[in-house]
């Protein structure tokens, strides 16, 4: 006699291998290419060649520099965002009338891609940090403050009409009933905004700059140093994968 | 008894002036859109002033000086092609990603064991950080439109492959049941049934996509380019002439949310029959 669910097992079983099948079909194929097929180097390089060039960037610790680099403007652009992002979202969300003014505003820029400012920011702040931090701070500013106009904004009335019968004051009122009520949906938007401030400052790292993770990998490209160029993108991408989960993780916390 | 009449309008008078100054605030109460005008005034006419008297003329040029020369920059010798190109590459790519994410949404979507292998993979590319392996997509596809195009299908297909797959699986299975024991065969249910449930959620995607395209190519022109806006961007910033590219990127703009403001459109216009 069949267990209840165990058909179900199988199949989950079944998927993890079809996955783990094509991660290993991927590697391979990449392999067998590289090392006997006419695949020019130039494009790709061979995965062993890029593991050794991954653990010498890593045991080197050359990386350093343009990761401190990198991490220092996602840091004050995203300081930037969150301050600007929350108090000017707290101000508005405290009149219905705010809200309808500039929560249209707000995401009607948002959704113009913020990446064309980038020639204006490299313009009037050169090419250093400074337009990196300023590009990545404008762009994490809007999911912040729309986010928090959402959260403090869609209150519930009873529950702020409870508080104050019961004789809240002000702060009594922030602290227990609004805070509660939108820390949810802020900590979705700061998540947001740090995600987005992410890839622009690597982005526009890429485009123009002089320093940091994104140059690093354009110099490595200029060069024709594909298998370091490749370690570096898959050192970006676990830095990057790291700091999301970090990010998720908090919000995570923050909901409950 | 003689002093009633004016006792009266003294009283009114006032009365009647709060009662225009109330109308007036009721009048901007109810319409909230002319303070949003108001806002951007305010922010134009403080760029203005900064622009004229406080920042150097090279980094900065007020709002009035770039109106006026809108017909400057479409003169300036390749920027409308320029401009044709980069709507080009929107436009193929846009397309691409669309197609290509509908054909690998639906059997995603379609199968459970589909779904359960594939989808994680999916969602774990589309969380990856793209900009990175952009100058891949260069070395690849040359510094023409071919990688730009790349690369916006690259940005556009996930979110279409997701939301396309979502939305076959919220198909409820008893109209699928229904429709086989009525005696349809495949290409009926996927016409009669699956086509048109999968309608508000596809609409939803191709307003991802378009964001999602609209960064990949733009990012891709900014990086390299040679025929098209990316080129003319960095030339302007060259030659420290703000004039020219705040009016280049504002024709860009303008471009973006035209084109965000179609799909959009076609989203609400189509996404509601259901709902």
């Amino acid at each position: 006699m069949r267990r209840p669910g165990a058909g179900k097992r199988r199949e989950r079983g079944l998927s993890r291998l079809v996955q783990v099948g094509f991660a290993v079909f991927l590697l391979a194929a990449w392999y067998v290419a590289t090392t006997w097929g006419e695949v020019s180097h130039l494009l790709l390089p061979n995965p062993v060649n890029v593991w050794h060039q991954l653990v010498s960037i890593l045991a080197s610790g050359e990386f350093v520099p343009d990761l401190r680099v990198t991490l220092g403007e996602l840091a004050i652009a995203f300081a930037i965002a969150m301050s600007l992002g929350i108090t000017l979202g707290y101000l508005i969300s405290r009149s219905p009338y705010a809200i309808k003014v500039f929560e249209p505003l707000f995401s009607g820029i948002f959704s113009i891609p913020i990446i064309l400012f980038l020639p204006l920011y490299v313009l009037f702040f050169g090419l250093g940090p400074a337009s990196k931090i300023a590009l990545g701070a404008t762009i994490g500013f809007f999911p912040i403050v729309l986010n928090t106009i959402a959260g403090f904004g869609n209150v519930d009335r009873v529950l702020i009409a409870a508080a104050r019968s019961m004789g809240a004051g002000n702060l009594q009122m922030f602290r227990h009933v609004l805070m509660p009520a939108a820390l949810p949906v802020i900590l979705a938007g700061l998540r947001m905004g740090f995600t987005v401030a992410l890839l622009t400052i690597i982005g526009s790292e890429t485009i123009a700059s002089l320093s940091g993770l994104g140059h690093r990998i354009v110099n490595l490209a200029e060069n024709m140093d594909m298998a370091r160029m490749f370690a570096y993108i898959a050192f970006v991408v676990v830095i990057a994968a790291f700091l999301n989960a970090v990010v998720s993780a908090v919000e995570a916390r923050g909901r409950r | 008894m003689s002093r009633a009449p004016s006792e009266v309008s003294a009283v009114r008078a006032p009365r009647d002036t709060v009662s225009a100054w109330t109308r007036l605030r009721r009048w901007f109460l109810r319409h909230p859109g002319v303070a949003r005008l108001g806002v951007i005034l305010i922010l134009l006419v403080i760029w203005e002033i900064a622009a004229r008297f406080y920042v150097d003329p090279n980094y900065l040029s007020p709002p009035s000086t770039v109106v006026f020369a809108f017909d400057d920059v479409l003169a300036t010798n390749g920027v409308p092609d320029a401009l044709g190109v980069t709507f080009y590459e929107l436009a193929v790519s846009f397309a691409l990603a669309v197609v290509a994410g509908v054909a690998i949404g639906l059997p995603v979507g379609l199968s459970r064991f589909a779904h359960r292998s594939f989808m994680p993979i999916i969602l774990l590319l589309y969380g990856t950080p793209q900009v990175t392996i952009l100058p891949i997509f260069v070395l690849l596809f040359g510094i023409g439109p071919a990688s730009k195009i790349a690369f916006g299908i690259s940005h556009g297909v996930f979110p279409v492959i997701i939301l396309v797959a979502a939305g076959v699986q919220n198909i409820k299975p008893i109209y699928l049941v229904s429709a086989r024991s009525m005696g349809a065969n495949r290409w009926r249910i996927l016409r009669h049934v699956i086509f048109p449930h999968m309608i508000p959620s596809f609409f939803t995607s191709m307003r991802l996509a378009m964001t999602a395209v609209l960064l990949g190519v733009l990012l891709a022109e900014l990086y390299v380019s040679t025929a098209g806006i990316g080129y003319f961007t960095s030339v302007f910033t060259q030659d420290f002439n703000p004039t020219k590219l705040i009016g280049l990127v504002a024709i860009l703009a303008a471009m973006a949310i035209v084109l965000n403001e179609a799909v959009r459109r076609a989203e609400l216009h189509y996404g509601r029959w259901r709902a």
